[in-house]
Formats: C-alpha cells, structure tokens, sequence
C-alpha cells in the first residue's frame, strides 16, 4: 500500500490546488496579466441597446462593445467579452471574473468603495430633444413650448423645477411620451439620451435632437482597486479617442447625436 | 405593521385637486350637450326613410359601442395629428367623450321613440303636421321623457369614463392625482381622497339630473332610479 508512486502521486494532487491558486494570489499588476494572458476580459452589457446588446447577426454590438474593442486593440490583446446584466456587472469584476466593465455604468459613493473609475467615455444624460427649427438652449426658452415627458421620471420633476414657465405634458409611461412627440402633440420631449437615440434609429419624420442636458450622469469604465497602471493606460486611450474623434464617430454611430459638450 | 394614513401631505396640492375636478365637470358638461345632440340627430338618422343615412349612423353605433373608450382616445388624439390635423388635448378629449356619449344615447333615443305609440303619429298626420314637425313637437318630447333615466346614466357613466384622458395628459382630477402621487408617493391617500371626490360628483350630478328632467318633463317622467 505504501507504494512510494502512489504517494507522490496523492502529494501531487493535494498540492493542485496551491500551485492553481499561485498565480492569483501572486497577482500584483492587472496590467502585465493581461498582457500575459494576451486577453482583456470585458463586462459588456447584454441587453441595454445601444450600449450592448445581441445583434441581428446573434453578435453582441454597440456602443460599450466598440469601446471594449478600442481597448483591447490599444493594449495589443485579444477580447474576450462577458455578457453582463446590472445586477451582476459589480460582481463579476470584484470576483476577478473579468478585468474591466464597460457597462454603462455611472459612478455612485457606493460603488466608489469597491472599484475605480477611469474618466467618462459614454454620454448618459436625460435632457430636452426637439427638431432642429425649433431653437431651445436652456431653460428659459422653454416659455409658451409644450414639452412632453413621463410623470415622475427624474427628468419630469426636474424640469418642473427649473422651466416653471415651460407647459410640460406629462404622459402616464414612456411609450405615450414618445408617440406625443412623433404626432406633434407636443414640441419638444424631455427624456434620457439613449431614448432619443432609439427613437432616432427608427428615421422618424420628426427628429429628436438634443437641447440641452437636465442632468448628467456619464458612464465609466470600472476596474478593480488599486491598479494605477491600468486606470493610467484606459484614460490614455480615452482622452486619445476623444481627441482623434472615435468617441465622437461612436457616439454618432450609436446616438445619432454628437457626443454632448461636457464628457 | 399597520399602514399610517398621512392626508396632511395633501393639503398644500388643494388647488390642483380642485382645478382637476373643474376640468372632470367641465368636460363633462361639454361633451354631455354635445353628445346628447348627436344622440338626438343620430336617433332620427337611424328613422330615416334614407337607407344610406341609416347605415352610416348604425356603422357608427357599431362601432363606438364595440370598441374601448381608451382607444377611441388615443385613436383621436395620436392618430388624428397623422392625418394632418392637429388637435389639443383637451378638444380631443372633449370629441372622444362627445363621439362616445354619442353613440349610446343614438340607441337609447331610438328606444324612446320606438316606444311612443303608433297612435300619436297618426294623431300628428290627421293634424296635418308634417314628419320634421311630427318629430320635434310629438315624437321626441314624449321620447326623451322616457329614456332620461337611462340618459342620466349614461351622462355619470361618461363622467366616470372620462377619468381615461389623464392618459393624454389632459389636467382632468385623475391627472391630478397621478401628478401628486408621483410627488409624495401617498398613492393610498390620494387616490382615497379622488374616489372619494368621483363619488360625490356623480351623486351631485345625478342629483342635478334628476331636477333637471323634473323641470323638463314634469310628471311625465318616469322615476329616475
């Protein structure tokens, strides 16, 4: 029984699971591993178009899905994208299951506790949309227009407040607002960016075309604590894209609007 | 735990309950005239020795009666915009309450006429009236006397209807409870408190009603429960 083959063998296999863990724990630079790995792993989302979602082509596709490729492409790796939902997008990254999320995630004190954030690379704003002859820059233009938007939505009861002069028309769910807005019952429409991009994206005969932005909350691209080299690189890449116009081709790409002054 | 009944929240929206209600009435009182118009013109039409003119008024019976008041609203006022022609919220809402009201009160017009007696038209025909004056001054007193019951029902039930062109961003008092139950999310509350207004409204308005066909027609109207 006490075959000297026979317990190494069982030393090898009690120690398996020390040596898998090894790399991990050895784990100092995100960085380098990915580089090592030769893949980035992405948390895109699977279901938020434009951000991400499956195409007619059964591929993932939009606009977190490029910005997942722009990196993986400036960092000369492969990508390997993990499709994610809100709920599970945080953990996914905290567990090490992938190395960033590029899920239209916005920043929040809480999440702040458990991850960094790179600087905005995706417009995420509600705002006033309207066609283009209609010239609206603010709030104060809104007097004698009619604006539809969704009661208690946060960009109704914002608006409420700052256009008192403004005649909001406010519509029971979101599918009321739009189809006010597409008959001409009301002006100008007040809702979230990536609404007026869907709505865009059908070629309506009237044209949601942003105003001026209610409240901003751009999108981040997360990654885990600690990791500076990482967060210096995926800003670098992002203020080039800004700068070269990738940003602006992908926000025209999947807002049909140009990226708004302030990302 | 047991749910606290917080009305104190309601009291600084009392203005937006009461413009809410007057808009209900308002609307109602509007599409009831012009409504029982139609009903009237409509009951005649479905008489008419004119085939034509009695197809076109049963296609629209028809077809008012066997569809939802939700749709024939939104019909109005998100389909109307694409044939070009441009209506605010509250004409819409008024043409929706107007076209439906309408269209049952043709049927209980007819029923009224159909129920006066063979005997006074022939009594108006020896009178030498002719079949326009027969109508207006035997027919159709004796006949709106004996569907105003029904008539008065019709009218609340349209009240009660009405509280659809919230949808449609119409201010109406459903609008208004909406608007304030997204604001202090007292759901419970307020919508007690707009039950509550509808149930009196409609008591009051039949009530009104009531008087209103005591005055018309006297004691020839039938009770009105």
């Amino acid at each position: 029984m006490t075959n000297p083959l026979r317990r190494a063998w069982l030393a090898a296999i009690l120690a398996l699971p020390v040596l898998a863990l090894s790399p991990l724990t050895a784990q100092a630079d995100a960085l380098d591993n990915i580089s090592k790995a030769g893949t980035l792993k992405v948390a895109v989302p699977e279901d938020y178009p434009p951000f991400g979602a499956v195409g007619a082509d059964m591929k993932p596709q939009g606009y977190d899905i490029d910005m997942a490729a722009l990196l993986a492409k400036s960092l000369g790796v492969k990508l390997e994208l993990v499709p994610v939902n809100s709920a599970n997008r945080v953990p996914y990254l905290t567990t090490n299951k992938v190395d960033l999320v590029i899920s239209s995630l916005g920043k929040t004190p809480d999440r702040e506790k458990v991850m960094d954030f790179s600087t905005a690379y995706a417009p995420y704003f509600q705002g006033v949309f309207g066609p283009a002859n209609i010239k609206v820059t603010g709030p104060a233009d809104l007097t004698g227009k009619t604006v539809g938007a969704t009661r208690g939505a946060l960009e109704e009861i914002a608006l409420t407040q700052m256009a008192p002069n403004a005649t909001i028309k406010r519509f029971e769910d979101n599918n009321a607002t739009i189809q006010a807005f597409l008959s001409g019952q009301v002006d100008l429409i007040a809702a979230g960016n990536i609404v007026a991009a869907a709505i865009l994206s059908r070629n309506p005969p009237r044209r949601p075309e942003p105003k001026f932005v209610i409240k901003n909350s751009p999108c981040f691209v997360g990654m885990n604590k600690n990791e500076p080299r990482l967060l210096a690189k995926v800003d670098a890449v992002i203020a080039q894209s800004k700068q070269d116009g990738t940003l602006e081709a992908l926000s025209q790409k999947w807002f049909k609007a140009p990226l708004p002054a302030g990302l | 735990m047991a749910y606290q009944l917080q009305f104190g929240d309601l009291g600084q929206y009392a203005g937006m309950f009461a413009s809410g209600a007057a808009v209900t009435l308002g609307l109602t009182a509007v599409s009831t005239v012009l409504g029982l118009t139609v009903g009237i013109l409509g009951a005649a039409g479905k008489g008419s020795k004119f085939g034509p003119v009695r197809s076109l008024v049963g296609g629209y019976v028809e077809a008012i009666r066997n569809t939802p008041f939700i749709v024939q609203l939104f019909f109005v006022f998100f389909g109307l915009p694409a044939l070009g022609i441009h209506i605010d919220e509250y004409v819409a809402a008024v043409l929706a309450m107007t076209l439906n009201l309408g269209a049952y009160s043709v049927e209980i017009v007819r029923s009224g006429i159909a129920a006066v007696p063979k005997g006074h038209h022939e009594a108006a025909a020896s009178l030498a009236m002719t079949r326009g004056q027969t109508f207006i001054h035997v027919v159709l007193p004796q006949a709106i006397a004996k569907v105003f019951p029904a008539l008065s029902s019709q009218i609340v039930i349209t009240m009660l209807g009405s509280a659809v062109v919230s949808q449609i961003s119409v201010a109406d008092l459903t609008y208004a409870a909406s608007y304030i139950q997204s604001r202090n999310f007292r759901a419970f509350e307020t919508y007690f408190l707009i039950t509550a207004a509808y149930l009196v409204m409609a008591i009051a308005l039949r009530f009104a009603l009531n008087k209103t066909g005591q005055l018309l027609f006297g004691r020839n109207l039938r009770a009105a429960r």
